[in-house]
């Protein structure tokens, strides 16, 4: 994205990352990715091997990863494409980062479902905390993003951290989430209410109650 | 009110476990192989009797893209299906719960699907924020395979089809079906000027149909149980069953199936514990995902909830996600903050998209805080008008239709802010 920082192909980051090549189980999940698409298709395969590329990364810095441009080289050339495409691709989509992110990549989502039910709260929380868009704190722990709808409207306001949701927020439970983070701990994902599980409506579901508490064969019934 | 008998994700909550065995307890998988036994032309037939239409936004009848396919592809060409599972519109959360807690409907779906448009294979492309979805998708797709169902001879049919899982990374536009198409054959996403349509010429040039999930997910049911019981649901031109998502400000937000046409005081009242504050508190309504037009209050409270319906109050049925918005809503602002999503999406193709949706923005920022003139509001009119139906993809209209329906229904309260901020009124003098 054009207003996300990028960081420029410089001779540290050449000398850092010139050298990547997979971990031997990635370079086995690569195989398996390009499995996927027809023979003389494998350029279809850029966007897994960049995530798993990206993720290859976060494991050896400790962090969420990004793509440095000789990483990226390294994708285009095992793929046999030109790396402009591949960089292109890079560019185009929100999820590979072009700059290095923290321990914890907190996207918090701003989109009018999640405003409506109080995403501003979410985004002070984070503020409060020393915490600024675009940013990583200095501790290089968390890094705050807006992001756009991540598809999750019916348990708003949400955040997405790492690779969980946590969902049905507000300002201290954003807090305590962010808290237990700090101090390496694991908080339970999904929706932080207690009496919800999942979509449905708080307080128990209005539809399908036989499902709560087994698993309802309907079709007698037909 | 629909039965629970007459839901077809019925595990849509997750509160019993999504994998084969379990699935398999609900109904899912049973006898697949005498469902497309009954031959390619029957099942479309079928589909197209249901009066099943397209679950993404558009509508467009399910039976009938399917038939659009070739007949007999050649072995140099082969047909597939793309699956949609992009799920990105504002207010839209229904595939994610299909995929993470019935994904086998999807799955069984896929098969029959793709088979009787005598596809080669089936491509989920499932939006990349779904992480953990995505996993649960690749271990049931792992599944079906280890049980024969997918693969060769799927499911003792004798007919060979696969199931692939893409993950995408982070594009709205994905969304829409050549974008999507362009993404998997491993580009940005940007859409392509149609015709050639899919059917003719799609992914990898093969001839290809994409679908939404719910749209393949609901396909089996409707097999077992017959085009007649899905087409006793709802008006006509509107059948079916359909998962709605209500979000925003009512009390309980959640995802619920319901029969199509149900009133919209009826879906709140019955499953979200109404508005907040009570109906006397309701402000206005985007019904269908954030790229259609908002609907006041008075128009929506008892409007059916259906393709027809909504159109019929100049909004649209989209994804069945109602955006509920009561009186504490500064409309304006929830408004502005659709028009950046639309900024930030624009996948930067089409002049009138790229730059008329930074410009809406900006222009709605100014309005929102009533430093603009009076007249702007008709030139900020003109200029949506300018880029609805210039654009390759529908993300152009997508954009301005909100602003459209704002300007529509509150244009006094636009006119408000200005006069408070001191505004120049030389305009409308």
């Amino acid at each position: 994205m054009a207003d996300a920082p990028q960081i420029p192909d410089e001779a540290e980051v050449r000398a850092r990352w010139g050298a990547f090549a997979w971990t031997a189980e990635n370079a086995e999940q690569a195989k398996t990715v390009i499995a996927r698409y027809p023979a003389g298709r494998q350029r279809s395969a850029v966007m897994p091997l960049l995530d798993l590329a990206q993720r290859q990364v976060g494991a050896e810095t400790n962090t969420q990863g990004w793509l440095p441009v000789p990483v990226i080289e390294y994708v285009a050339a095992q793929l046999d494409m030109p790396f402009i495409r591949a960089y292109e691709v890079a560019t185009f989509y929100t999820m590979y980062n072009m700059a290095p992110v923290g321990r914890y990549h907190v996207q918090v989502c701003g989109t009018t479902p999640c405003l409506l039910r109080g995403s501003d709260d979410v985004m002070a929380a984070c503020k409060n905390r020393g915490m600024a868009k675009g940013k990583t704190t200095p501790d290089g722990l968390f890094t705050l993003t807006e992001v756009e709808c991540m598809g999750t409207c019916t348990n708003a306001p949400m955040v997405q951290i790492n690779d969980d949701n946590y969902e049905d927020l507000d300002y201290d439970k954003m807090d305590r989430i962010l808290d237990a983070l700090a101090a390496g701990e694991t908080p339970k994902a999904g929706t932080q209410l207690t009496d919800r599980h999942t979509s449905e409506p708080q307080g128990g579901p209005t539809t399908l109650v036989e499902m709560v508490s087994a698993n309802h064969d309907y079709r007698k019934e037909w | 009110m629909l039965a629970d008998k007459d839901r077809i994700f019925t595990n849509i909550y997750g509160f019993q476990p999504w994998n084969l065995k379990s699935a398999q307890m609900r109904g899912d998988w049973d006898k697949t192989r005498d469902l497309m036994k009954r031959g390619q032309d029957a099942i479309i037939e079928e589909i197209k009797a249901s009066g099943l239409r397209g679950r993404g936004g558009a509508g467009f009848p399910t039976g009938l893209k399917w038939s659009f396919m070739p007949k007999e592809p050649r072995a140099d060409r082969p047909s597939f299906l793309v699956i949609n599972a992009d799920e990105s519109e504002p207010g839209s959360c229904k595939d994610r719960e299909i995929i993470r807690h019935d994904p086998h409907k999807l799955i069984e779906g896929a098969l029959i699907a793709g088979y009787a448009m005598r596809a080669r294979a089936a491509y989920i492309y499932i939006r990349g924020e779904f992480i953990r979805e995505a996993e649960t998708l690749f271990a049931a797709v792992q599944e079906a395979y280890d049980a024969g169902l997918l693969g060769k001879n799927a499911a003792k049919s004798g007919y060979d089809f696969d199931v692939f899982v893409h993950r995408g990374a982070g594009a709205y536009i994905c969304g829409e079906e050549t974008a999507m198409i362009e993404s998997l054959e491993g580009k940005k996403g940007q859409p392509r000027l149609k015709p050639p349509f899919p059917a003719g010429a799609g992914l990898y040039g093969c001839p290809t149909t994409v679908n939404n999930v719910e749209s393949i997910a609901v396909v089996p049911t409707i097999l077992r149980r017959g085009a007649t019981w899905f087409s006793s649901f709802g008006r006509e031109n509107n059948k079916g069953t359909k998962l709605f998502q209500i979000s925003g400000h009512v009390n309980k937000p959640c995802v619920v199936e319901e029969e199509m046409s149900i009133t919209f005081r009826e879906l709140i009242d019955r499953h979200c514990g109404g508005i907040r504050g009570g109906w006397d508190n309701l402000l206005a309504v985007i019904p269908g995902g954030s790229s259609v037009p908002l609907v006041p209050a008075a128009e929506i409270m008892d409007c059916p909830m259906d393709f027809d319906g909504l159109k019929a109050v100049g909004s649209g049925l989209g994804t069945a996600a109602a955006i509920v918005m009561d009186k504490s809503t500064d409309v304006v602002q929830a408004i502005s903050r659709i028009s950046y999503f639309y900024k930030h999406e624009s996948c930067g193709q089409c002049t009138p998209c790229r730059e008329g949706t930074g410009w809406i923005w900006r222009v709605m920022e100014r309005l929102r805080t009533g430093d603009a003139d009076i007249g702007e509001i008709d030139t900020l009119y003109d200029v949506t008008k300018q880029v609805e139906g210039h654009t390759i993809c529908a993300l152009g209209d997508a954009a301005a239709w909100p602003i459209q329906g704002l300007i529509r229904h509150f244009r006094p309260e636009l006119e408000r802010r200005i006069r408070d901020n001191g505004g120049a009124l030389e305009a409308a003098e």
